[in-house]
């Protein structure tokens, strides 16, 4: 068994907010990410599958595919976008990255041929990431 | 999103100074075991420390842990003491050489009482070619380099 990373990077706007609580408890529980007007990313994607490598290609996937799926399912929802106002599952979750890192998962989940996910790793930005390693883990 | 399980990483970063020596010993011995660690006035070092937590992912706040919560914790209890300190004048270093590997225990035993989530793993970078982890009781450390 291998495991094999590959990164992606996107760029998004976000900011946190509980509906169901007044503005000053917003501003106390999430602080200046409460903002409304909200701020903003460089994020970094790094999906982890596992598999056995094909002794004919030698891969575990295909790095081309691969990339193309995550191009496919997450970059070109979230890049460039607001995910509060743009992308369908942060109308009702707060984007925080633990919460973006499960959705990730759930985007890629039985999209990837011949592996398994392993571990949906999102940077926020270099000293802050959430690890992802499935519903069960 | 309610209540599964995700892990949080942070990083912090503090600069400090060691001395790899331990007193029970001969100078030589010292010199044999530590290297240019046992120079005697000393040395310092950038460090970073990730530390990892687990916890279900609060369906209010979308958060394993509130980040401000865990940052001011680790302003009070490590980088408070650590930042721009001499390991070795430390209470936990008096008696016990302030390699990476005591550091990470250290750290480990520190981080283990914040209370709002499970520690999974203490990471320390020495420098850019060094990291040791600690899983916690009884795990192994392991060196990369």
């Amino acid at each position: 068994m291998i495991l094999l990373t590959r990164k992606a990077d996107f760029s998004a706007a976000h900011f946190y907010w509980n509906d169901s609580w007044t503005e000053a408890e917003n501003y106390r529980v999430f602080g200046k990410c409460a903002n409304r007007q909200g701020h903003g990313h460089n994020y970094t994607l790094e999906v982890t599958v596992e598999g056995n490598v094909d002794p004919t290609s030698g891969f575990v996937v295909d790095l081309k595919q691969l990339k193309d799926i995550l191009e496919r399912e997450v970059v070109s929802v979230y890049d460039h976008r607001h995910l509060n106002h743009e992308v369908p599952e942060f109308k009702t979750a707060v984007p925080t990255t633990e919460n973006i890192a499960i959705a990730i998962w759930r985007r890629l989940a039985g999209k990837i041929p011949n592996a398994k996910l392993y571990r949906v790793r999102v940077y926020e930005m270099p000293d802050l990431f959430a690890d992802f390693y499935g519903e069960g883990a | 999103m309610n209540g599964t399980v995700a892990h949080l990483n942070r990083r912090y970063h503090f600069a400090a100074s060691h001395r790899l020596h331990i007193d029970a010993l001969s100078p030589e011995r010292n010199r044999e075991i530590f290297g240019k660690c046992n120079n005697p006035f000393g040395h310092g070092h950038n460090y970073v420390v990730q530390v990892t937590f687990s916890g279900p992912v609060d369906a209010a706040t979308g958060m394993v842990t509130n980040l401000a919560d865990l940052d001011s914790f680790a302003q009070r209890e490590m980088l408070d003491h650590f930042d721009h300190a001499n390991l070795n004048t430390l209470e936990y270093f008096l008696d016990l050489v302030p390699s990476t590997e005591n550091l990470c225990l250290e750290l480990w035993r520190i981080f283990a009482e914040y209370p709002h989530a499970k520690l999974e793993r203490i990471r320390v970078e020495e420098t850019g070619n060094n990291a040791f982890d600690y899983f916690g009781n009884g795990a192994k450390i392991k060196h990369q380099e």
